[in-house]
């Protein structure tokens, strides 16, 4: 009988062409995974291009999986396994894999055809490359043609089956159960009985050419995690999003009208609402950005709540229409999932550079607030904040999630709707005594009234208003008030948001701020260093602006202050601007989240620097 | 002020706002807007039912000068704009007001999609083929050759044909009219109106200032027998003093042709009548120069855009168990 090894956690990469698979085999082995009751966080890391010429390294794809019994922050630093499918996949992950590693190769995909399009003039099989690492080389393209073959399938549509060959393998080393995967390509390929029967056979034949361990291949058990009592289930970030806008509509008793144009990493919102009817949002493909934005806006105008939904260059053409609906005054949701820029930068690729598009990027005094979703699970809570803050001070708000979130997936207490705080809107009625720009004496919002109301008809635009009656003015003293009006009502939600709390210490020698996906890897990172005895707290903000009332406060207690973010300095310099405190960036704009030593270290500099 | 409205109103000035008209002395837009606010009385209009959505521009001014729901947008973006509040609204009455700067240049994109989608908007375009509130430099619709501040040896650019733009577009519903035209103005206010789909009304408009007399062949009274064409539908498209003169199809160029009748034997019976369903017609009907053709060019109604999360537009509000229900999809696991 086979000893199974017990492990803490293990990192587990997938990689191979673009058309290998890799994001279905990865997402498939995560959701197994999370019904093992394991703490997971995925990182797919693909191309821009769809189908990049097959073999290069240009088109592979790959997919990382964190998992363990002990609680998971990040999608791992290193891979301690790295499933290879082809040459290109092994040259480009290669590198990643830790000291040590595993490696799980398709020799049969090492033909000289392909070795020389991954750019190889030796075949790293044989010329000593992969000398420092455990090496397990199958045939996996012979063993799929095989099984898949007989099936009646063609040779091309036979060796598509190789990603479930080798996901059955994966199944058995870490002992999971495949039923999951097996109902799932039941059901994906329902009208096509042969594709699922050769993708079924090769995910058994996989799973029972490791059980067989003619290899002497180790098996491994990861146990479950003790997670919170509850229903859980397994969440992206784009969902979430998804999720929690409509949610936060309902809780607003709002319709939602969904308007956006397609951008990499934004468009699963766009999917998920359009494909889920029960949720009731309107959903809306515009012709441009722009159209989006002002038909999201427009939708507001008329008693809706309006939500658009972009990345970065997308971001940037709306930004016209965001100082009209500040201008306005108008209820706005707009979802940026950032990535690497400038310009179209990297599609597919995470970064956190668009924090000062968000909160100072506008032409005029253009205030409105911004939030940061923190991971997968937070997008739903924060797209629902976003919705309370909106219809309740009349104001576009901006949330900010990146490309590292949105595909990433995490596992969740899945919540209860009735057990979250309703908002309901009041839409003004009374006309009597209506001015259109008077305003609520404690949150300084204007009335909502949808056009059609009867008998408070009234007229709004881009010009400077009268801030009673919203008449075009151009009276000096107007336009003062109206930016002093603008501003207070913005700042004044920093009363109506909770106070910033700390994880760990609320004084000491070092604090580590974040916004946005670095929690986990700070997360992490501060957890491994106080396991070593040092006191570093940890600050993550989720209201980028206005900031929490007891920021400023707070960070005079700490000696140093750490800004770990994925851009050139944008938190610190607004900290610095904001608080006049000397705070030490740590920046990473690589395209790729911060690896957990990667702050570790640097915290330790810190802590050395202190300590001489 | 926005005192409510406690009787139905019936008269033109009962859709006036309060705010002073801030365009020229002697601009077309005056006309314009009295039009509208006459068929607006016509069928007896609901101001709270009712939308004006504006870029910017002097046109785009307008909706600050009705009673109804008005926004005064930013340039180009209208359209967009108004498709929302229409999919917020099905049941409001939206009105989209630009210019040639507004609706042909910088938010041309957003015309075209509209006009395909057919968004149940009408969408009133005012054409003086200039820019006016950036003081006077040539606009799309500019001819060729127009002297301004931003081409002073002459604009070299080919004009845009708004009416062919929309046909081209996917328009179910394209209009010419003339600002000095009044009756008649109304007459094709009221048929966009009633139009179900998005109807364009381009409205050829006089500039005092920057443009004066752009389009002096139709505000002229000794010209204008011979250089308008008056479309009715099923009615013959004869124009000229005492309609002496009349278009034919020339089969063998598939052009449409001036003939004077009684002249090289051409009779009534070789004149075409006008068909505003005939997309085909409408489109050489929007490229004469010479007679320019006015009133309905074409009007061939289609389904109306309703953007739905279903394709029945069933959107219904979730329920809390609704959406609990779609939160626990997928795998779920109780620890």
């Amino acid at each position: 009988m086979l000893l199974r090894e017990t492990l803490d956690s293990v990192v587990v990469r997938f990689a191979g062409d673009s058309g290998d698979g890799m994001q279905l085999t990865g997402s498939q082995f995560a959701q197994t995974t999370a019904l093992a009751a394991n703490d997971l966080a995925t990182f797919p890391d693909f191309p821009a291009e769809i189908r990049a010429p097959t073999g290069t390294a240009y088109g592979v794809s790959a997919f990382q999986i964190n998992f363990g019994s002990c609680n998971v922050s990040t999608a791992g630093d290193a891979p301690d396994v790295l499933v290879v499918l082809n040459p290109a996949a092994l040259k480009v992950n290669l590198p990643m894999l830790r000291e040590g590693g595993q490696l799980i190769i398709d020799s049969g995909s090492f033909t000289p055809k392909n070795l020389a399009r991954a750019g190889y003039t030796t075949n790293p099989l044989e010329d000593g490359t992969l000398d420092d690492y455990l090496v397990l080389t199958i045939d996996i393209s012979a063993q799929t043609l095989g099984v898949a073959r007989p099936l009646g399938l063609g040779h091309k549509d036979a060796l598509r089956c190789k990603n479930m060959w080798v996901l059955g393998l994966v199944y058995w080393i870490y002992d999971r159960d495949p039923q999951l995967t097996l109902r799932w390509l039941q059901k994906k390929f329902h009208d096509h009985p042969q594709i699922a029967q050769a993708n079924i056979a090769a995910l058994q034949a996989g799973h029972a050419y490791a059980e067989t361990a003619e290899l002497g291949l180790m098996g491994y058990t990861v146990p479950a995690q003790p997670q919170s009592t509850g229903l859980h289930g397994l969440i992206g970030g784009n969902k979430a999003l998804a999720l929690g806008l409509a949610t936060g509509a309902y809780l607003a008793n709002l319709p939602l009208h969904f308007c956006s144009y397609p951008i990499t990493p934004a468009s699963g919102l766009l999917h998920d609402l359009a494909a889920t009817p029960e949720l009731g949002v309107t959903t809306f493909q515009a012709e441009d950005e722009i159209a989006a934005i002002c038909a999201a806006l427009g939708a507001s105008y008329a008693g809706s709540l309006g939500v658009t939904a972009s990345s970065g260059p997308g971001m940037a053409l709306k930004t016209e229409a965001l100082g009209l609906a500040i201008a306005t005054e108008l209820p706005l949701v707009v979802v940026n999932i950032q990535r690497g820029g400038p310009s179209t930068g990297l599609p597919t690729k995470t970064e956190q550079s668009d924090l000062y598009q968000a909160i100072w990027g506008r032409n005029g005094d253009a205030p409105l607030p911004v939030l940061a979703v923190s991971s997968p699970a937070d997008g739903f809570y924060c797209a629902i904040e976003a919705v309370r803050l909106a219809t309740k001070y009349m104001t576009p708000v901006i949330v900010l999630s990146d490309g590292y979130i949105a595909h990433a997936s995490e596992p969740w207490l899945v919540p209860d709707v009735d057990e979250l705080q309703a908002f309901p809107v009041k839409f003004r009625s009374d006309p009597h005594g209506y001015q259109p720009f008077a305003r609520d004496t404690a949150t300084l919002a204007r009335d909502w009234v949808p056009a059609g109301t009867q008998g408070l008809e009234h007229r709004i635009g881009g010009i400077e208003r009268d801030a009673l009656s919203g008449a075009i003015s151009y009276e000096p003293r107007n336009h003062q008030r109206m930016s002093d009006l603008r501003a207070a009502k913005i700042n004044g939600i920093a009363a109506d948001i909770p106070l910033q709390t700390v994880d760990g210490p609320s004084s000491g020698d070092v604090v580590v701020i974040g916004w946005g996906s670095t929690y986990g890897a700070i997360n992490r990172a501060v957890t491994n260093l106080r396991a070593q005895g040092w006191d570093i707290s940890h600050i993550h903000l989720r209201h980028l602006w206005p900031l929490p009332r007891n920021l400023g406060s707070l960070l005079t207690h700490f000696e140093q202050i750490l800004v770990p973010e994925m851009n050139q300095s944008q938190l610190t310099r607004l900290l610095r601007s904001e608080y006049l405190l000397p705070v030490t960036p740590l920046n990473k704009v690589a395209g790729q989240p911060f690896k957990i030593s990667e702050i570790e270290q640097a915290l330790c500099r810190m802590l050395e620097g202190a300590e001489n | 002020m926005n005192a409510p409205v406690t009787v139905t109103p019936r008269k033109p000035k009962d859709y006036a706002s309060d705010q002073d008209i801030r365009w020229c002395p002697g601009c077309g837009n005056y006309a314009i807007l009295k039009a509208v606010q006459k068929t607006l009385a016509d069928i007896t209009a609901d101001p709270s039912q009712t939308v004006f959505v504006s870029g910017i521009g002097c046109s785009s001014r307008f909706p600050y000068y009705l009673n109804t729901y008005g926004f005064h947008t930013i340039h180009g973006r209208a359209p967009a704009i108004a498709t929302g509040v229409k999919l917020a609204n099905p049941a409001l009455d939206v009105w989209v007001i630009t210019g040639d700067g507004d609706g042909l240049s910088i938010g041309g994109n957003h015309l075209t999609h509209t006009l395909r989608r057919n968004v149940d908007v009408q969408i009133l375009l005012f054409n003086n083929a200039i820019y006016g509130l950036t003081k006077g430099q040539s606009s799309p619709t500019s001819k060729l050759g127009t002297k301004s501040p931003s081409t002073p040896h002459g604009s070299v650019e080919t004009p845009t044909n708004a009416a062919c733009l929309a046909l081209g577009a996917g328009a179910r519903f394209v209009a010419r009219a003339v600002e000095a035209q009044t009756p008649r103005l109304g007459q094709v206010l009221a048929r966009a109106r009633d139009h179900r789909g998005t109807s364009l009304v381009e409205i050829l408009q006089n500039c005092i200032i920057y443009n004066d007399r752009a389009f002096a062949e139709l505000t002229d009274k000794a010209q204008l027998a011979d250089q308008q064409l008056l479309l009715e539908h099923g009615q013959p498209l004869r124009f000229g003093h005492n309609l002496s003169r009349g278009l034919r199809l020339n089969p063998q160029t598939l052009s449409l042709e001036t003939v004077t009748l009684g002249e090289h034997g051409f009779s009534p019976e070789d004149v075409l009548c006008h068909d505003e369903t005939n997309p085909t017609l409408a489109y050489m009907l929007a490229r004469l120069e010479q007679p320019i053709a006015l009133g309905v060019l074409y009007c061939a109604p289609a389904p109306t855009y309703r953007a739905g999360a279903t394709p029945d537009d069933s959107a219904t509000r979730p329920s809390a168990a609704v959406i609990n229900q779609l939160l626990r999809m997928g795998s779920n696991w109780v620890s």
